[in-house]
């Protein structure tokens, strides 16, 4: 109190505190990549690291273990995320943000792909860093394209699957219209017509923007900027809020993600059910379905045929970080070429890249969906491709929710939307 | 609550030291207890160097980062650019619901950005704060007086108590997910089919049910240990003069549980303003179930800098709550205390 020699220690110890702090961090944003090759690590080999969401089922240690057999002296060590999306991708952002050179290769969600390149964290992968995308399904290679570039390679892909009660339904809906059109069936047999993922979450901006596609209509425009005040984005939204409003999707639908709707299903309570190929397996091996026997797979509706489906899945991008790229480059053409795709396919379900896999007899008798899921695929749309993805989705998943529910007439939650998206990508 | 009898000497010498030596004060007396004090700067030294490194430093930095506009789009290159000092823009920003417009001015928030849910997610915070801890005190109070008296298996009792606060939120909001679902035992139990997370009122409601379940024994824990401070034989007294039930309650056990009760409260305030796990799993703050602190998650996805600033504003919302509460609700605990001490001088 009265010497103030008394807070010296303690002053010295809090400014020495800061200091060390101040040095751990560091500015994001952009980096401009200068030097030479050589500086850059175009051509250094040694050990990476991989780093991918939680290996549910297996298939990334098997390979790695592979992969490090062949390459003793530029082994791979496996860093496991969690499985939850948006942690991976806040995990991810810290690591770049703090320039973590050990974050060699990562695996990235196709939604992920123009952020990340946007802000100068991922290694165009062309001239020396070039991928072979001949043979890779179209859609998959643009979802990990920014601007013209490929930054990241497709690894795996996904798509959306129309399931439906095929002792129900005599013959598969290819439109919009005709699958409304088949609803009474779903009356008279006193379940529900139709069903996706309506709950507010990633899962809405995916059928949302399906359902904008299949109309015709497009989220975003070739540049970029929203374009959603259109009759054919109008078409679509309005097709989904209708079917609500009329009970073809039932009331409990605004509740659903992925599994609720699946369990419906399976329960018997849906006449169609629009969700991703892991149902599949589900569907015809848990002991509670009850369509084991009666599950047919068609491509999503549209407007005058096959819909747009939203594109899912994953690819493998090089951090700039990263010291020895040559290594990382040659691990991310290790995990798209032919054999170890047919891995990913045999041994996790994962969708994959190349077109002639969907073709394969073999893969084709274990995992019947994939003819579907090539339509599926084809005619599959990227989700908006942006930099500011994250505002994007929440635009579209709170003015779809409003409008599905009935709170806000479409034209009104397209106008917010379009307002929303512009907003955002206005910068500041 | 009991300072006199704190485990920190160290204090006292700053404040004359007297009572600690019972020898008359001399002249080296000043000299022991200078060096006492700088010693006790040296042991405190880590501590102070630990703090500062963990809530000191990002505290500054968010700070700093507040003042900072997030990073732009170059339309030439596709790239992202610093956005250079802010000034207090990210603040009015906020509080003024205003985003960026595509021609470079300030527009109005249209529904469907994050800047348009300031307001509601400020009211939906308090409209959270204010219920839940009142049915928590309620519920607690109860439950701490259940628990205060002995009867057998009482142990038993307070630790079954204890198991929904040992459980992580996470995994509650999980459980009380699959309670909520449509086709979950909530609905089958009752037989109803309300869409828990489908629907405001309901969805409000279900974060209530879950918070409350989980809270109540932690205020039910602070309010026990405050009843057990009381001393019987007030009881006892009270009991030979004649006081019924309800007097001794509201006589003795209100008001010499109170500064307890405060704490307890004032714990469960701060920490409900924070709320954050139970409504982002239950609802994704649908249904306007959006918290400030889950508009500021959200926020960091979309800009740093930004967000910096909601979460300071956020924690001068929360001052000034623990503020109001210390100073005017608590005002009278901090007097009873030095009352009680000037009494043993």
């Amino acid at each position: 109190m009265k010497t103030p020699k008394f807070l010296l220690p303690v002053a010295a110890a809090g400014a020495l505190a800061l200091t060390l702090s101040a040095c751990g961090g560091g500015g994001g944003g952009a980096t401009a990549t200068g030097g030479g090759d050589a500086a850059n690590g175009l051509d250094a080999r040694g050990p990476i690291t991989y780093v991918q969401g939680k290996d549910n089922s297996n298939v990334v240690r098997p390979l790695i273990e592979k992969w490090n057999a062949a390459h003793p002296n530029e082994k791979v060590t496996f860093k496991e995320q969690t499985d939850q999306a948006d942690q991976q991708h806040d995990d991810l952002v810290q690591n770049y943000q703090a320039k973590n050179p050990n974050y060699d290769v990562a695996s990235v969600d196709v939604v992920w792909t123009a952020e990340f390149a946007a802000k100068g964290w991922l290694q165009p992968l062309k001239d020396k860093m070039a991928v072979d995308t001949a043979g890779m399904l179209k859609p998959t290679v643009e979802a990990g394209s920014y601007k013209g570039t490929l930054y990241a390679a497709p690894v795996s892909s996904d798509g959306g699957i129309l399931y439906y009660r095929s002792d129900l339904v005599p013959t598969a809906p290819k439109t919009w219209d005709e699958m409304m059109g088949m609803c009474s069936i779903a009356k008279e047999n006193g379940i529900g017509c139709f069903a996706g993922q309506y709950a507010k979450y990633e899962g809405l901006t995916v059928n949302a923007s399906e359902a904008i596609n299949s109309a015709g209509g497009s989220v975003l425009n070739a540049d970029g900027k929203p374009n959603l005040n259109t009759p054919e984005a109008k078409e679509g939204l309005q097709n989904l809020a209708t079917a609500y409003a009329d009970g073809n999707i039932p009331k409990e639908g605004i509740t659903f993600q992925e599994e609720q709707g699946r369990q419906a299903f399976q329960d018997g309570k849906l006449l169609f059910h629009r969700n991703w190929p892991y149902v599949y397996n589900l569907a015809v091996t848990e002991g509670s379905s009850k369509v084991k026997d009666v599950l047919g797979m068609t491509a999503l509706p549209g407007k005058d045929g096959p819909g747009a489906s939203t594109l899912g899945g994953h690819s493998a991008a090089v951090s700039v970080y990263s010291k020895n790229k040559a290594t990382a480059l040659d691990f991310v053409k290790f995990l798209v070429n032919e054999e170890n795709q047919k891995f990913f396919a045999t041994q996790g379900s994962l969708a994959p890249v190349i077109e002639a896999l969907y073709e394969d007899k073999e893969l084709v008798a274990k995992l019947p969906y994939l003819p579907v899921l090539k339509t599926s695929i084809e005619n599959a749309v990227p989700r908006p491709v942006t930099p500011f993805y994250p505002a994007v989705t929440k635009a579209i998943q709170e003015n779809a929710y409003s409008a599905i529910k009935g709170e806000k007439t479409v034209d009104a939650a397209l106008s917010d939307m379009q307002k929303s998206i512009e907003s955002a990508s206005a910068g500041q | 609550m009991a300072t006199e009898l704190g485990p920190t000497p160290v204090k006292e010498p700053a404040s004359g030291g007297a009572p600690i030596h019972h020898k008359p004060k001399g002249v080296g007396e000043d000299n022991a207890i200078a060096s006492q004090g700088k010693w006790a700067a040296w042991l405190l030294a880590p501590t102070i160097f630990a703090l500062a490194i963990v809530i000191v430093y990002p505290i500054i930095s968010a700070i700093v980062m507040s003042f900072q506009k997030d990073a732009g789009l170059d339309p030439a290159t596709g790239l992202f650019t610093e956005g250079g000092p802010a000034g207090f823009s990210n603040y009015t920003n906020w509080i003024f619901q205003q985003c960026a417009a595509p021609d470079g001015g300030t527009v109005a928030c249209p529904p469907g950005t994050l800047g348009a849910q300031f307001w509601s997610a400020t009211g939906t915070t308090f409209y959270f704060t204010i219920i839940t801890v009142t049915l928590e005190t309620i519920l607690g109070f109860w439950m701490a007086i259940i628990m205060a008296r002995t009867f057998r298996g009482r142990s038993l009792v307070r630790a079954a108590v204890l198991v929904p606060w040992a459980i992580p939120t996470a995994v509650t909001a999980q459980l009380w997910l699959f309670i909520f679902a449509f086709e979950g035992i909530g609905n089958k139990l009752f037989n109803t089919t309300i869409l828990w997370t489908g629907s405001e009122i309901p969805a409000r409601w279900a974060v209530i049910i879950a918070d409350t379940w989980k809270t109540t024994p932690f205020m039910a824990l602070l309010i026990l240990a405050g009843l057990q401070m009381i001393p019987a034989e007030v009881y006892e007294a009270a009991k030979v003069d004649g006081a019924s039930a309800w007097q001794r309650f509201r006589m003795i056990t209100l008001p010499l549980v109170k500064p307890a009760l405060m704490v307890a409260i004032l714990f469960r305030t701060l920490d409900a303003l924070r709320m954050f796990d139970l409504p982002y799993i239950l609802t994704e703050g649908s249904n306007n179930t959006t918290t400030l602190s889950i508009l500021v998650v959200n926020q960091i996805r979309q800009g740093f800098n930004s967000a910096a600033a909601l979460s300071t504003i956020t924690f001068i919302i929360i001052f000034i709550v623990a503020f109001i509460f210390v100073r005017f609700l608590g005002a009278n605990v901090v007097e009873q205390q030095t009352g009680a001490g000037k009494g043993k001088k």
